[in-house]
């Protein structure tokens, strides 16, 4: 576990390429960081594939780029296991792509960070958790042997530009290729907007310290997640003669369980998507519904 | 030949230039190297950035537009080579199903200039509806094919493919995929070779494609498949790497790089096309070897090519002929098929993955309508465009997505079945309306069903990342044009009952969409409110949410909106939401579905971080 030490070097062999994965939600900067990484590569004589699925990119969807550089690339996918670097910019994203990551040298450096889709917030039952991925800093640190942990979004924000957060990590990542810093500033001076340059080569060199100064080199702050008590079950009473077939609660309900009958009266025809959330109890003009909690 | 085909000779040693390429950029590179005059596209990932990066070119040495759709990029590109000009059309996989109607009468035709349509496939299906192959396009109209593996050989390929074309007289189909046109590695490139202008052939024999003249094309079509594969034969394009001769691998594009990767020493012939097959190198190639693999990705075309040649072949027994190809995808079939030692599963790190669908953005101008749209509980009939999105939980908002237009049409034939009860709603983008749209609209009103169709003019082609189109006023190079009116053109095609509204405003949008439906007959609601990402990002004054009042009840979350997040407090046993502020771009919409009036504009200097 190199939790406290510098990362060593990827050693860049005449043969294998060098493998680097960068991976993060759309609209993180993951395929601007890779062109840097690329262009350096290049201009250091080497042979480099890029390759990226965007398209859903935009969309909050998951991206991702292949760089593999060397003597000679053949495939522009890494193989499954045999990554040297996974750079990730959200937390999850880095977990996803785990598997295509060398187990016994892969370096792995992601920020802590965590970005929610709305997709994990669909259990809308009492007590329900998000279903965002539970793997805290503490387990993967004890499972990747290379494993770096980083809250890169709070570096960038302190900085006063949290977009930045893929330069401190790119500031990480470089402690393992051996290009100067010279060369990487230029790269990213050429990479980011113009008017974000200064701010971007701060955060380059803060992710570099941070990597370097060893002490600090793994956060887990982010594992203090709060959990809820059990969760409760929900009972809808509907006062049947009261409800005059205006339609509000079937129109509004978040779960879509409600429905007018032939007789214009409202009737839960599902009972098990109610998360007794109390929308139609509050919006029934004639107070026809309830909800109790069980 | 007349010229030269593509390759070292291009590249005097002063000249050589190495840039980094995506596979796209190179094509649209190589067809301007090769002198090409008009290039006309319709966007579609993964084949978008190739008229892009087009339009860098001066425009003085080639005019690079959109075209409405697939069909007519390739009329124009016709029309060009008629007039004897170089001339080029770039679509995706499902294109060239609109285009193929021209594509498919062309071929009898011909090509007087040269003219080349490079196609891009989606195996895995990233971001399309289908993964069909289009060599199996190239059969059918008898199409020469390039297949490069790498940006260098799109470059080269796309070059050569438009000296094939005026040599043979063909169209020609330069065939890449979403791992070719999306990778980028280092491209010798070379300067543009000025081609004079043939002018028009007065030959009407040739160019007008009446049945007496179509049946004395069609046994030429079959004479130029063979000379097209004995011209494969004789020029050096497919590498012929001698390794191990117990097995023969055959292979084509990207997936030679992947058979490079697994299996390094064996004996590998790599074409540089499926149709039509250099049929000798094969014939040579096979008998070297004791067994002939074919590793191809997608559909068994050259396998059964070969099988015809009556040439003993294995290949789909042992590998898909679904999904894209990897370097883990050729080591499974490998081994299956007994070439590589099966290696014990090597132990990887795993984690359940987290599921992260693609979703409409914060502010997405499409959302409301789907949200009133729920409301009025209609049948849906959805279209091909960013709105598809609106099919997944907790939208859940369409019902059908069949191709681009088809939402119209679907929507009549449900009419005319007369059995559904809900009302029918076809849902329809701009630009997907302008490609497909109008036909069925027309055929609505002819027919005379009782459907309401929602244009959601949000000004640009945003799936494909916002490029414009004839209802946005500028063209591919960004000069001002004409600019298509949704509502003239829609009354113009007798539509009595045409609205526009601004999606933004969700009690208006409900009451237009409700009137709309109860509208006897065909009724058109436009929406107009442009995407919040492209031609520019929009950023407005964000909202918060003020915890005191919120009650956790989760209408806001119905909106599956990215800047909504769950918080860390609780309300009677659920989650209360809170906004993330530089995701916000104030569209209000959630405070205007909020009960409990607790989404508020954030007050400058304060915020709820």
């Amino acid at each position: 576990m190199t939790r406290q030490g510098v990362i060593a070097p990827v050693e860049m062999a005449n043969t294998a390429p060098t493998n680097v994965l960068v991976v993060g939600v759309g609209g993180q900067g993951v395929i601007m960081i890779s062109k840097a990484v690329a262009r350096l590569c290049q201009e250091n004589g080497l042979e480099v594939k890029q390759s990226e699925v965007h398209g859903m990119a935009k969309r909050g969807g998951s991206v991702f780029s292949h760089i593999r550089f060397g003597q000679e690339v053949k495939s522009p996918l890494i193989p499954q296991g045999e990554a040297d670097i996974l750079l990730a910019m959200e937390w999850a994203e880095g977990l996803r792509w785990l598997p295509y990551l060398n187990p016994e040298r892969g370096i792995f450096i992601a920020d802590t960070q965590r970005i929610v889709p709305p997709f994990s917030c669909r259990d809308r039952n009492r007590g329900a958790e998000s279903g965002y991925i539970n793997t805290s800093v503490q387990e993967l640190v004890e499972k990747v042997p290379n494993a770096f942990a980083m809250d890169a979004t709070s570096v960038a924000t302190e900085l006063g530009n949290a977009r930045a957060a893929n330069t401190v990590l790119l500031g990480a990542l470089s402690t393992a290729l051996e290009f100067s810093q010279e060369e990487w500033h230029r790269v990213i001076a050429e990479a980011v907007p113009p008017k974000t340059v200064g701010v971007n080569k701060e955060a380059f060199v803060k992710g570099r310290h941070w990597v370097e100064s060893g002490e600090t080199a793994t956060d887990f702050s982010s594992d203090n997640v709060i959990s809820l008590k059990e969760p409760r079950e929900s009972r809808l009473e509907i006062t049947q003669a009261w409800c005059k077939g205006c339609d509000i609660c079937v129109k509004m309900c978040p779960e879509r369980c409600l429905q007018l009958d032939q007789h214009q009266i409202v009737q839960l025809i599902d009972e098990k998507r109610c998360t007794g959330c109390r929308l139609c109890e509050w919006l029934c003009p004639d107070f026809a519904i309830s909800v109790e909690a069980k | 030949m007349g010229r030269e085909p593509a390759g070292e000779e291009y590249y005097p040693d002063d000249e050589v230039e190495v840039l980094p390429l995506m596979g796209n950029e190179a094509i649209a590179r190589g067809a301007w190297e090769a002198g090409v005059k008009v290039a006309s596209a319709y966007p579609g990932t993964p084949s978008t950035e190739i008229l892009e990066s087009m339009a860098n070119f001066p425009a003085k040495e080639v005019e690079a537009q959109w075209a409405t759709n697939e069909k007519v990029a390739v009329d124009v590109a016709i029309g060009a080579s008629f007039a004897g000009v170089r001339a080029f059309a770039a679509m995706k996989h499902v294109g060239v199903n609109v285009a193929s109607d021209a594509l498919m009468s062309q071929t009898y035709i011909g090509a007087h200039a040269g003219l080349v349509i490079a196609v891009c496939d989606d195996p895995g299906i990233h971001s399309s509806q289908n993964e069909q192959d289009t060599r199996l396009f190239c059969r059918l109209g008898n199409i020469p094919l390039l297949e490069p593996a790498d940006a260098q050989e799109a470059l080269d390929y796309t070059r050569l493919a438009f000296e094939i074309s005026e040599t043979f007289d063909t169209p020609v189909i330069v065939r890449s995929s979403t791992r070719l046109s999306h990778t980028r590695s280092p491209v010798r490139v070379g300067n543009r070779t000025e081609i004079d202008c043939r002018g028009f052939n007065e030959n009407p024999q040739k160019n007008v494609m009446i049945p007496s003249h179509a049946r004395l094309s069609h046994p030429k079509l079959i004479e130029r498949e063979s000379r097209v594969g004995e011209y494969f034969d004789q020029i050096d394009l497919n590498h012929w790497e001698r390794g191990d001769q117990k097995v023969g691998i055959i292979t084509v594009g990207t997936v030679y790089s992947y058979v490079k990767e697994v299996l390094p020493t064996a004996s590998i012939l790599k074409l540089a096309s499926s149709y039509p097959l250099a049929r000798e190198t094969i014939t040579d190639f096979c008998n070297s070897v004791d067994r002939v693999l074919v590793v191809e990705e997608l559909e068994p075309v050259i396998e059964e090519g070969l099988k015809v040649m009556g040439i003993a072949t294995e290949g789909k027994a042992f590998f898909p002929r679904v999904g894209e190809f990897s370097p883990e995808v050729v080591r499974q079939g490998l081994e299956s098929a007994g070439v590589i030692e099966s290696l014990a599963p090597k132990p990887l790190l795993e984690v359940e993955p987290l599921a992260r669908p693609p979703v409409l953005c914060a502010g997405c101008p499409h959302t409301s309508s789907y949200m009133a749209l729920r409301g009025l509980n209609a049948r849906v009939l959805g279209d091909i465009g960013c709105y598809t999105l609106a099919a997944i939980e907790p939208l859940e908002a369409i019902d059908t997505c069949v191709a681009m237009g088809s939402s119209i049409g679907n929507a009549v034939g449900m009419a005319k079945a007369g059995t559904e009860t809900r009302p029918l709603v076809a849902t329809i983008g701009d630009s997907t309306f302008l490609h497909a749209g109008l036909p069925p609209l027309i055929d609505a009103v002819y027919n005379e069903v009782d459907i309401t169709v929602l244009i959601l003019d949000n000004s640009t082609t945003a799936m494909t990342g916002g490029q414009d189109h004839a209802a946005t006023g500028k063209t591919l190079r960004g000069e001002q044009t004409n600019r298509v009116k949704f509502d003239e053109l829609v009354r113009a095609t007798g539509v009595k009952w045409v609205k526009t509204v601004d999606s933004y405003d969700l009690a208006t949008l409900y009451q237009t969409i409700r009137e709309a439906v109860e509208f006897k007959g065909v009724a058109v609601v436009i929406s107009d409110r442009p995407c919040v990402l492209d031609p520019v990002k929009i950023k407005g004054q964000p909202f918060e949410i003020k915890a005191e009042l919120c009650v956790a009840c989760q209408s806001c979350m119905n909106l599956s909106c990215p800047a909504l997040v769950w918080t860390d407090e609780i309300f009677d046993g659920h989650r209360k939401v809170k906004i993330d502020a530089p995701t916000c771009m104030g569209c209000s919409l959630c405070a205007q579905v909020c009960p409990t009036d607790a989404i508020r504009l954030q007050q400058r200097g304060s915020g709820n971080q």
